[in-house]
């Protein structure tokens, strides 16, 4: 143990424990600003530095490892001048116009110098306006809002091993860019938005499409309708206030209801359904002496990921739309037939954790009728969160409602979709009984539950041992294509997904998503997953019925055409 | 004569192109005797020396040698040679006349710390001694010096060279590695620091050239002889690289404990036209500017301390009365503005301000306020930022803001 003085205070900690955690373990609170949690320790913006007595300089508690006897000075008049010096540094080289920005009142530096009292600057500002990149449907960067922390860098690099943004430049025209200063649709950007997420300012956020959804609302003669993905439920809730897990499914029914959609449907509905289809796939696949390892399709970001990094391995690639896509699909088909209107007349509204999501509503073959897209506009869980508190709703005191038919009935495995091995678990539940015909004794498969990286499993089918495995982050996900590119992986099915923790951890969700909010998000997963009368995607009765009604089976004509796609490969 | 000349003396005597002229001077002497005795030796006779580093900061060499040599596997020796401080020219001369004594003090870190790999990081600009380096290691290659199984004594070392890109901030020793490694020059989070995590995250020991070339002189003599020349706290000679406004311009290498009056005048032979001295800015761009009643001051790494600086490469920078102190820090600060990294905001932004600031000086625009905020700024500078540039580029201001406060006054808008 470590023993020294913060502020006068008494503190022990173990070796190699730095300034700044063991400030935090005190409950004393020292500003930080590049530092995030689950990413590299940076130093680069000097906030969170302290005063050790005896040094003329002043430390990044951030970086530096307490010592025996140390004294430090967290808040000595040396520290706090500098720390205000530093912001309003920042502040002269920033965008600080902070009603025109989306992060207005959810800024970290606008928080900052809140908190630091700094109500004019001492220095003129000093910022040269450069173009904003929104060349492409999904992000937006605003380098004039940009404070070059270069957590965007590291999630980009280290968690997701793109490394599509880098530093450009030195000193007072360095540039968190592309390389060479292209726009993010010229590079191999699989717009996962984990970028957006963690930018403490409003330099990368995603695209807003709020507006076009207000305008459909407001058209009498479009019939709007809504999907939410499965993450959604559990993370909406910090959006409008709430603690990180809070179960917020019948309030967003609600919500959306009283901001006027026509009807209001569950994305875990299609979430089934895709358990069907590719539960059935990976069967035929087994069977028929197909493509193996089958690799999941749910997630857009590694669509993107894979199309461009891996063109060689995307026939082991299930075939199977996404649940917002086969939703979409239906949508403008099945749907309008069934409420006797014109599929033009529908206008498809998806509610996603994911910023991937809005690239996938746009690809060409996502369309029915080949002109018009099948989802129209795709909002992230932070885009929702606007309308509601735009429309002055109180989510708080909402009274929960439920969602709508014929899309009605739900399980538990499509509930874990977003949690990383959801899905796998989800189409094991399905294959082990449709294959090895009797009921599963336990429905959990809890080794692939959790947040390790890669995530492995053995499951008896028909007789045989089959290894799967489960990766999330673009780096893990790499791991395992790499062992399918070389033909070297053990497994017969995989679950990829671009997100740390899946979707729940999606670049779409409320700001400040770390491990502990992820923990604390995927526990709600599973207790919705528990909560729920049935729990197997084949014993959901309006699946069946959908099946009889109109699709007719799996695998079928009417779901090639439908529930399915195919990619290509692309060289951005 | 206050000149003593131990680094410079082979200058102009050797042909730097000959490696046997080098041997003829008693080159390679020191490595002789080195390779002769136990590595744990030859860092006992560092320690002996007291030899602190040559390219600025003074850093006791012996505590990096030691942790390099006590370090497992794969380790690096780079020479720093990216000498880019305004108004150096040391490492130059030390490479253009006697390059063979910097490759016998590289050799010489390897055999003590058990390096295997060596790089000379030479500034972009300096083509001629990067040619003459290139040269020399081909020739002691040649001679067996370098390569496999030196002197039989089976170790290996090999140097290869590395050119700057014309980035002042690569003279930082992070900023120095991420360039070797093939990335832009910025620097990294310290600790650990360059011998527990260098090149690759590998171990690597960083000195200036001038460093290198005094250990053979220092396992020449002993270090304990060596520890007598100069003062106690700076031991040694040092090159000094004089420039301005004196009459004689040049490279002079005298004991630390010379004073800066001396070297002007004795060896400087004074101001030009005999004008009166209105400052000297000592170690480059980032050192202090003292006035011209401080200049009995002896050159001493812990009497440069004082100016919060830790600059001590050797330059002395001599500023007749002609010029306003005004010229001379925006064009120090221009300077830091052009050749920030960009990592660190206060380095980053705050320079720009400092500029900003003093236009305000220049322009008569300035009040009371903005003579504060200078001060406030400079001292947040210095004392937050994440390498030696930004810790080091405000000690003109500051020492100005102390010695020449009514230069301030006299642009104050009342």
């Amino acid at each position: 143990m470590v023993n020294f003085k913060i502020n006068n205070i008494d503190v022990s900690v173990e070796e190699n424990t730095t300034i700044l955690q063991a400030a935090r373990k005190y409950h004393i609170d020292i500003p930080t600003l590049c530092n995030y949690p689950d990413l590299e320790i940076k130093s680069d913006c000097r906030v969170c530095v302290v005063e050790i007595e005896g040094q003329k300089r002043l430390f990044t508690s951030c970086s530096t490892v307490a010592r025996e006897g140390m004294v430090i000075n967290t808040n000595s008049p040396k520290v706090l001048n500098a720390r205000k010096t530093i912001i309003e540094l920042i502040l002269a080289n920033h965008d600080a116009n902070c009603t025109a920005c989306p992060k207005n009142l959810n800024c970290e530096l606008q928080t900052l110098a809140n908190k630091l009292g700094i109500d004019k600057n001492r220095f003129p500002t000093v910022l040269e306006v450069k173009p904003i990149d929104d060349k492409n449907p999904v992000l937006v960067r605003n380098i004039n809002r940009c404070i070059k922390c270069g957590r965007c860098i590291d999630v980009c690099k280290n968690i997701q091993a793109m490394s599509v943004l880098d530093i450009m430049g030195r000193s007072k025209d360095i540039e968190i860019t592309p390389a060479y200063g292209k726009y993010l649709t010229d590079e191999f950007c699989t717009y996962c938005g984990q970028c957006s997420s963690v930018c403490p300012v409003g330099a990368i956020i995603e695209k807003d499409d709020t507006d076009q959804v207000w305008e459909a609302l407001n058209n009498p003669h479009l019939h709007v309708v809504v999907q939410v993905a499965p993450a959604v439920r559990v993370s909406l809730g910090e959006e409008l206030g709430m603690e990180p897990g809070s179960i917020v499914t019948d309030k967003i029914v609600a919500a959306l209801n009283y901001l006027g959609f026509d009807a209001v449907y569950d994305t875990d509905f299609t979430a089934d359904l895709t358990i069907i289809e590719e539960g059935n796939e990976l069967i035929h696949r087994v069977t028929n002496n197909g493509v193996l390892p089958m690799i999941t399709s749910c997630c857009p970001g590694w669509i993107n990921f894979a199309e461009q990094k891996y063109p060689d391995i995307l026939d082991h690639i299930s075939s199977c739309k996404s649940p917002q896509q086969m939703f979409g699909a239906l949508a403008k088909s099945y749907y309008p037939e069934k409420i006797k209107k014109d599929p033009k007349d529908i206008f498809v509204v998806s509610i996603m954790p994911c910023t991937a999501k809005k690239y996938e509503a746009k690809r060409a073959e996502m369309s029915v009728d080949n002109v018009n897209p099948d989802v129209d506009v795709v909002l992230t869980t932070r885009e929702l969160g606007k309308m509601i508190k735009q429309m002055g709703i109180n989510f708080d005191s909402i009274k929960g409602e439920e969602f709508d038919k014929p899309f009605g009935i739900t399980t538990g495995a499509a509930a874990i979709f977003g949690a990383t091995g959801g899905v796998m678990e989800a189409a094991l539940r399905t294959v082990y009984e449709v294959v090895n015909k009797e009921e599963l004794k336990d429905i959990n498969f809890t080794d692939v539950r959790g947040t390790k990286g890669l995530k492995e499993a053995e499951v008896d089918l028909g007789g045989t041992k089959v290894k799967v495995a489960v990766a999330h982050t673009l780096a893990n996900a790499k791991i395992v294509c790499d062992q399918v590119r070389e033909g070297t992986s053990p497994y017969t099915f995989i679950e990829i997904m671009t997100c740390p923790g899946g979707c729940i951890g999606g670049g779409g969700q409320p700001y400040g998503t770390t491990s502990e909010v992820r923990e604390k998000r995927i526990e709600a997963v599973y207790q919705v997953d528990e909560d729920m009368s049935i729990r197997k995607s084949h014993d959901n009765p309006d699946i069946k019925a959908l099946y009889d009604d109109y699709l007719e089976k799996p695998l079928g004509e009417k779901s090639h055409k439908l529930l399915h796609t195919h990619y290509k490969a692309r060289n951005k | 004569m206050i000149e003593m000349k131990v680094i410079s003396k082979r200058f102009g005597k050797v042909d730097p192109l000959s490696i046997d002229s080098y041997i003829k001077h008693d080159g390679y002497k020191g490595l002789e005797k080195a390779i002769s005795n136990h590595p744990s030796h030859i860092i006992d006779e560092v320690e002996k020396s007291k030899i602190r580093g040559r390219g600025g900061a003074g850093f006791p060499t012996y505590i990096k040698v030691r942790a390099l040599s006590k370090e497992a596997g794969k380790k690096y020796i780079v020479c720093n040679a990216d000498e880019g401080e305004p108004g150096n020219f040391k490492d130059r001369m030390i490479m253009e006349n006697d390059p063979h004594s910097v490759i016998e003090g590289m050799i010489i870190m390897a055999y003590a710390t058990g390096a295997e790999q060596g790089y000379i990081y030479i500034r972009g600009e300096y083509q001629i001694a990067m040619n003459i380096m290139k040269e020399t290691i081909k020739q002691a290659k040649d001679k067996g010096f370098l390569g496999k199984n030196i002197f039989n004594k089976g170790f290996n070392f090999e140097i290869e060279i590395r050119s700057g890109a014309g980035s002042y901030v690569c003279g930082e020793e992070f900023s120095l590695i991420e360039s070797i490694e093939g990335k832009p020059g910025r620097s990294r989070t310290k600790p650990p620091f360059p011998t527990e995590k260098g090149i690759h995250n590998l171990p690597t020991l960083i000195n200036n050239v001038e460093t290198f070339a005094n250990f053979p002189y220092i396992i020449t003599i002993g270090g304990d002889k060596f520890a007598q020349i100069g003062t106690n706290s700076s031991t040694g000679t040092k090159l000094i690289s004089l420039s301005g406004n004196v009459k004689k311009k040049g490279l002079y290498e005298v004991p630390f404990g010379t004073s800066i009056r001396d070297v002007i005048f004795k060896l400087g032979k004074g101001v030009k036209d005999d004008r009166k001295i209105k400052m000297v800015q000592l170690g480059g761009a980032s050192g202090p500017i003292i006035p011209e009643y401080m200049l009995d001051m002896s050159i001493d790494f812990d009497r440069f301390e004082n100016f919060d600086s830790k600059t001590g490469t050797g330059a002395i920078i001599v500023i007749d009365d002609r010029f306003d102190i005004f010229d001379i820090l925006l064009t120090n600060m221009k300077f830091f503005v052009h050749q920030s990294c960009g990592k660190c905001a206060p380095c980053r932004e705050g320079h720009i301000q400092i500029v900003n600031l003093l236009n305000k000086f220049i322009n008569h625009r300035a009040t009371e306020k903005d003579l504060m905020s200078l001060e406030n700024l400079a001292n947040v500078i210095q004392q937050t930022s994440l390498c030696g540039l930004g810790q080091t580029s405000m000690t003109s201001i500051i020492s100005s803001l102390r010695y020449f406060r009514d230069d301030y006054f006299a642009k104050v808008r009342y």
